[in-house]
């Protein structure tokens, strides 16, 4: 006796999110099912294995079903097919389109293309993430990327709109793309120690500031070219970031913001002796990460850059974060004090996003 | 009554890309009520047309250079729109189904009819009968009068069969074969119709419409009802059809008699009390009703027999004249059913071929006398003898009511069974006496005074036998009822309908299920219908003990719902009979049962047998536990000692009436006094006793049931979920035994229903309610079996608080819910959702997520969140759609408009959920309209099987497709659910080599609306909300 066809079909679909779970993590049905026995279900249910092979069957054909209509979520909420639950619905699009840590890290700021597609076995093994699940991850990021990418108006906006994800996944999901637009590099040696969370926080504060979206009220004026507003960095404002030099190239003005730096916190950092021997340096590197930033395979670097110029020096002298933080509100804020220097807005913009990253990405 | 039918193409959506050069589509639709699309804009259509005929939309491609490809099609049946009092409109998005790819996108439609009432009416067609799916009553009505029986086949050649059919290709045979049927079954529809109305009813209860592939020679579509006299409860007027003349005389005809006589006193259905004051028409001299007062508590056990004389002398008269007093109802009105005799079924096996003979042997299922049919070989296609046959039948059981001592038979059906050639013709029911007072009038002539006394005995009346105690049909055990202690009552009770909502029962019921296999020759035409007819007896006696013994082993005494199901395949039959056992508080204890070994000396098989009997007592002790059936105890004088006939028989009538069946001389009693014994003498009773106890029980909170409601419980809460489940084994063909069949069956329906019992496992605890079993044998060594059931979730405590306090926090969830859809710009959703549909859905799943253990805050948020989304998505640019939708043909005017407007005018508003249940009502609900019946046939075929997934996922796709499309229908109807639902057909046939595989479905259902009750205060009456927005002038086709 064998079993040719064995299905059931609910008029309400049935969802399971255990199995969804096992679906998405890309377990085949017998090693799902093998892992669903481990889980003591049968004991629980009184079930036989052939009853969870059928059931486990059966919802992999309905998850097979879905994928289709996952791929745009709008359609899951319009077709007819299956009659699913609204709280149903925004779930099995939420745990569609949720990724794993370890996959995102090692992805994030590549290309989405092709080539990178073909990685994913040697990700597959280096993460333990199933190869299937690695695709759908891999080809999430790149739907979400291509809908979005020649879009208007808000990133985070747009993806919610188009993928009805929950604000923290859309959040992520921007910056996801927005590393993906921009190629920044993530996956030295060095950055290794920085989780998705830190890059997302990133690419958060530079979404808001740093990017043509960010300058306001231009978006209101119909006929400028301005597209992709949220994804690309604003030109004019690297261009302008060149300016920014002077404040190390100027012996006098570089003098001038150590001193001012030096006075306020003297007595207020641990380590104010290694600041007082650093400060040149430090000084130099953020500004020169500004300067060079004009050229994309230096924005491709600017995590890079700041890890060895900013966070390094500062970890290698024991700098406890609070101190990082105090040293950078007065590094930044003491600018002002700068008569000699005119760019005062300029460096607001550059460094008020800057220090909430460096702070975020000091850390061990 | 010629009419006007309006269609308006509003939009299109989720069209699959036709060029792939361009990733586009450029979609018209053709619009037509005939096979040939409509050319003009205007064409007369005869309302008997537009009875018979579906809407036919057809979606197409346009291509420049080639011919067009079709997209797919919409069939919409406007039946319900020639109703008075049903849908006005049907609005809504349908899927656009092609037989071969499934569903591709769905359309936009408005379509209305506008009847010229003013002319002269003409009887061809039957306009304003109304349909019902449902076996009882429908809710919202109230039966006047119950006239019975109704039938009619209609018979064609089968496209598939026809020679066009070697050169068309698949889609245009499978679309010529679900229009042919759809036409059939409404030719059929208006054809019982014109009986009914003939009848001077307005309504067809449980109507009930099957198809029989014949193949080669041809298609039959057949059905069967009841017509009724029913009157809407809501509104005052009461509703005749629209041709009977006599709605005139009912006004000014005075009431002949007052409305109580102590009726009122007498039953507490408002529906009786208001009869009275409604029965003019028909009542118009007097109303015949019987005297009940010897039934009951006054006279004792001997008036019985007078009183059951009078009795049938009135109920006679009123069923005499009709031709059979058959009633396709499973639920009655209270006091409609006076007593019941028992299961009568009749089962006829018949040759399909042309022969060229013009003698044919009929062959009677268990008679085995050879009757000689007039057959005219030629004429296979007439359905007169397709009528003939069926006839034949139902005068057996109309005879076997009779022996049974009963005028009518309820809980009537009839299916068939078709293996090339041969088929199997069954019919069953439950011999019933019934009362008068609903029946045909008129002619009976009111010589009773309508004395209906209180002392009708409550919960027992219909046990009571209704043949003569000194005179039975067949041996029995009588005992005096254990309710009322007055009349005799049989030890078991088989019937065919639901439990009767007054009758006493101890403890909750059960799902009985029989399941049998015979193995037999491979044989051709009349040698296989005699290989056929003569293994159904054995079978039917086997079946029959394999329910008792079950039952028994239940410590339960009566069954309802039963229904037996036999099936024939090449080599084999299949036998499968499900019922619902109960313990009636009104039928003796029933008494365990016995083992008896043949050869009693030998020691170690006598240690055997008594092992096995430990354990039999042990089941039937741990089931009365599991099924809490405790009756009290009756001391025997009370009752009077058992009448001495110890041979054990139930009400199972069988057709072997003609001559003593050799069934009664399978004596099985050893004397023992109560117990029902088996012996143990061959193998095959070793393992009937084996297959006793491998029945499992249900895991604990669940139940299951093959009627509507489950004895024993009654506080059910509004969470439903209907499904069906499909599953097809191959048996090894190696030298396959009856024993192993069997094994491998049983072992088949166990499975499935082990699998059911898992899957809806976060609904403990429920119940699987209308379990019903379905066995095909498409192949040699395929055993398909289907069912379709709904689990409905109970309150296990019955504390009343808590569902109290759970009714009004979905109110406030359904207000707040309401308020968030306001929101929503109306004129965004043409849509024409009703509001209502999401409260029940949030609580649904607002339960179903509490379940599956998601901690509420993270629900909150997600519903909220989904809301805002929608909320945000109305914005959304539609730039990056590119499947655009053009109206051509349809609206050359309004082209240019469609064409801005790329994006559907509706797309954010969601799906509005359409509930479906096989049983006749919504827990929790309350059904406030009625629209119309489904009645949707479908084929879906595909040439790459293996590239969707297999025969499963082919399958899976394809029912999903069905549901989709019923729920479409339903929620363009401005209804929220489906009643009665049922999937009548599940034809799979496969052919893996080729990669093939095609399945036809049939399902049929009443579309309703209802109300939670919990609404019901907030909504006072849910009026589908049926608008069409003038703002989308686009195709406007009056054909």
């Amino acid at each position: 006796m064998t079993s040719e066809l064995d299905i059931f079909v609910g008029n309400t679909t049935l969802i399971d999110e255990d199995v969804y779970r096992l679906w998405l993590d890309g377990y085949s049905v017998s090693d799902a099912v093998a892992l669903r026995v481990r889980s003591g279900i049968l004991e629980q249910t009184g079930a036989t294995a052939a009853v969870l092979q059928s059931d486990t069957m059966d919802h992999y054909r309905t998850f097979h079903m879905l994928e289709r209509l996952l791929h745009a979520p709008p359609k899951l909420l319009h077709q007819l097919i299956f009659q699913i639950p609204p709280s149903r619905q925004a779930l099995l699009i939420e745990r569609y389109y949720a990724f794993d840590e370890a996959f995102v890290r090692e992805v994030l700021g590549k290309k989405l293309s092709k080539g990178t597609k073909k990685d994913l076995d040697d990700i597959s093994t280096k993460t333990g993430i199933t190869l299937k699940s690695c695709r759908r991850q891999f080809d999430n990021f790149k739907r979400v990327f291509k809908v979005v990418e020649e879009m208007r108006g808000s990133l985070v906006d747009n993806i919610q709109q188009h993928f009805l994800l929950s604000d923290r996944l859309a959040r992520d999901y921007a910056a996801i793309v927005f590393f993906a637009n921009n190629r920044f590099e993530t996956g030295k040696k060095k950055l290794q120690y920085l989780s998705f969370g830190d890059f997302a926080f990133c690419a958060e504060l530079m979404i808001q500031n740093w990017t043509l979206g960010a300058v306001g009220e231009a978006p209101t004026d119909p006929d400028s070219q301005m597209d992709d507003m949220d994804m690309d960095l604003d030109k004019e404002f690297l261009q302008d970031l060149k300016e920014l030099k002077v404040l190390v190239a100027d012996k006098d003005l570089l003098d001038l913001h150590k001193s001012l730096v030096c006075t306020a916190l003297r007595g207020k950092l641990g380590v104010f002796s290694e600041m007082e021997a650093n400060f040149k340096n430090l000084s130099r590197g953020l500004v020169n990460v500004a300067a060079k930033l004009t050229h994309n395979k230096d924005v491709r670097d600017l995590f890079v850059d700041l890890v060895e110029k900013f966070v390094e020096p500062c970890r290698s002298d024991h700098w406890p974060l609070n101190d990082v933080r105090l040293f950078l509100n007065q590094y930044s804020a003491s600018v002002h004090s700068l008569d000699g220097f005119r760019h005062q807005a300029l460096w607001d913009r550059y460094m008020g996003t800057l220090r909430g990253c460096l702070l975020r990405l000091y850390h061990d | 009554m010629p009419g006007k039918l309006k269609v308006k193409i509003v939009a299109g959506r989720h069209l699959p890309v036709m060029d792939r050069a361009s990733d586009l589509t450029d979609a018209f639709v053709e619009v037509g009520a005939r096979s040939c699309p409509s050319k003009h804009r205007e064409r007369q259509v005869d309302d008997e047309d537009l009875q018979d005929e579906p809407l036919q939309i057809t979606v197409l491609d346009h291509d420049t250079y080639s011919a067009n490809d079709a997209i797919g099609k919409v069939y919409i049946d406007i039946d319900p729109l020639l109703y008075s009092e049903a849908a006005t409109v049907i609005s809504g998005w349908f899927p656009i189904y092609d037989t071969i790819h499934g569903i591709r996108g769905e359309i936009n439609v408005v379509v209305k009819v506008d009847l010229f009432n003013d002319l002269n009416r003409f009887r061809q067609s039957s306009c304003g009968v109304k349909f019902f799916c449902t076996t009882s009553i429908p809710k919202c009505y109230r039966a006047v009068i119950i006239h019975g029986f109704v039938e009619e086949l209609v018979v064609n050649e089968d496209p598939e069969y026809q020679w066009i059919d070697r050169i068309r290709t698949p889609r245009a045979s499978n679309e010529a074969r679900q229009r042919l049927i759809s036409l059939m079954s409404g030719e059929l529809q208006r054809k019982i119709g014109l009986k009914v109305l003939e009848m001077r009813g307005n309504a067809v209860v449980g109507y009930l419409q099957c198809f029989d592939l014949e193949g080669e020679s041809g298609l039959v579509v057949r059905a069967i009802g009841t017509a009724c006299t029913l009157d809407k409860l809501s509104s005052p007027a009461t509703f005749l059809p629209a041709c009977s003349s006599p709605s005139k005389d009912m006004k000014e005809s005075p009431l002949v008699h007052p409305p109580s006589h102590g009726c009122r006193s007498t039953h507490n259905s408002p529906i009786h009390t208001t009869t009275g004051s409604r029965l003019t028409q028909n009542f118009s001299v007097s109303v015949p009703t019987l005297i009940y007062t010897g039934m009951g508590s006054g006279s004792a056990g001997k008036e019985g027999g007078p009183f059951k004389a009078l009795l049938r002398q009135q109920t006679q008269s009123a069923l005499e004249q009709r031709e059979f007093p058959f009633f396709t109802l499973t639920a009655f009105p209270p006091g409609f059913l006076v007593h019941v005799g028992g299961v009568v079924s009749a089962r006829s096996v018949k040759l399909l071929d042309r022969i060229h003979n013009p003698a044919f042997v009929g062959i009677m299922g268990n008679t085995r006398s050879y009757k000689l049919l007039d057959w005219n070989s030629f004429n296979s296609d007439e359905p007169e003898t397709r009528d003939a046959w069926w006839a034949e039948i139902r005068q057996e059981i109309k005879s076997h009511a009779k022996a049974l001592g009963c005028h009518a038979v309820v809980g009537y059906s009839e299916s068939t069974s078709i293996c090339e050639e041969v088929c199997i013709l069954s019919a069953s029911g439950t011999a019933a006496v019934l009362n008068p007072r609903f029946l045909q009038d008129g002619t009976v002539e009111g010589c009773l005074e309508q004395r209906l006394e209180e002392n009708l005995p409550t919960g027992c009346g219909f046990c009571h036998i209704p043949y003569d105690e000194l005179n039975m049909p067949f041996p029995a055990h009588l005992t005096y009822c254990y309710n009322c202690r007055k009349q005799k009552v049989p030890d078991v009770l088989f019937t065919t309908i639901d439990l009767p909502t007054d009758a006493t029962v101890i403890g909750k019921g059960c799902l009985i299920q029989a399941r049998l296999c015979r193995l037999k020759k491979k044989a051709q035409a009349e040698a296989n219908a005699t290989a056929i007819s003569n293994l159904l007896p054995f079978m039917e006696y086997e079946v029959h003990t394999q329910l008792m013994n079950k039952l028994k082993l239940k410590g339960m005494n009566a069954l309802f719902g039963l229904r037996i199901q036999i099936t024939v395949g090449e080599n084999m039959l299949m036998g499968l009979a499900s019922a619902t056992g109960v313990y009636l508080a009104a039928l003796p204890t029933p008494g365990g049962i016995q083992i008896a070994g043949k050869t009693p000396n030998d020691g170690s098989y006598e240690q055997h047998i008594s092992h096995m009997q430990k354990k039999i007592n042990d089941t039937i002790a741990k089931n009365k536990e599991l099924y809490e059936i405790n009756p009290p105890e009756i001391s025997e004088e009370i009752i009077g000692s058992p009448i001495p006939e110890p041979r054990q028989r139930s009400r199972l009538l069988r057709s072997q009436s003609e001559s003593s069946d050799e069934v009664t001389e399978l004596d099985l009693s050893h004397g023992k006094k109560d117990a029902f014994v088996l012996e143990i003498d061959d193998t095959d009773a070793m393992e009937d006793v084996h297959s006793l106890l491998t029945d499992v029980p249900p895991p604990s909170g669940f139940y299951s049931c093959n009627t509507e409601i489950m004895p024993g419980i009654n506080n059910w809460t509004s969470e439903i979920q209907m499904f069906t489940s499909v599953r097809v084994i191959r048996l090894s063909s190696l030298n396959l035994t009856n024993q192993a069949l069997n094994k491998n069956f049983n072992d088949l329906c166990e499975n499935l229903l082990k699998s059911l019992y898992f899957k809806l496992r976060s609904m403990i605890p429920c119940c699987l309610c209308h379990v019903n079993f379905t066995v095909s044998l498409p192949e040699d060594e395929l055993i398909q079996v289907t069912v379709t059931a709904v689990a409905i979730t109970f309150d296990k405590n019955q504390a009343l608080q808590t569902t109290k306090t759970h009714v009004e926090k979905s109110l406030q969830r359904a207000s707040t819910d309401n308020e968030e859809l306001l929101q929503f710009p109306l004129e965004l959703c043409s849509d024409s959702l009703p509001s209502h549909p999401f409260p029940p859905a949030k609580e649904h799943l607002e339960s179903a997520s509490s379940n599956s253990g998601i901690p509420a805050a993270q629900r909150d948020r997600c519903s909220s969140w989904i809301e805002l989304i929608k909320l945000k998505a109305q914005t959304i640019r539609r730039g990056s759609i590119k499947t655009t939708v053009t109206v051509e043909k349809a609206s050359p005017m309004g082209e240019g408009n469609f064409r801005n407007r790329s994006a559907p005018p509706c797309a954010n508003s969601t799906v509005g959920v359409v509930k479906m249940t096989p049983l006749s009502f919504i827990p929790g609900a309350k059904i406030t309209k009625y629209l119309g019946i489904i009645n949707m046939f479908f084929i879906r075929e595909t040439t790459s099987l293996r590239e969707e997934g297999g025969v499963s996922g082919f399958l899976h796709a394809f029912i999903a497709e069905v549901f989709a499309m019923v729920r479409a229908h339903v929620a363009a109807l401005g209804g929220n659910a489906v009643v009665s639902y049922i999937m009548k057909q599940c034809v799979f046939m496969e052919n893996p080599n080729k990669n093939q595989a095609q399945c036809l479905i049939n399902v049929s259902g009443d579309a309703v609306v209802f109300v939670r009750e919990s609404d019901l205060e907030v909504v006072p009456t849910q009026q589908p909300a049926a608008n069409c927005h003038p703002s989308c002038t686009e195709g406007e086709v009056t054909t």
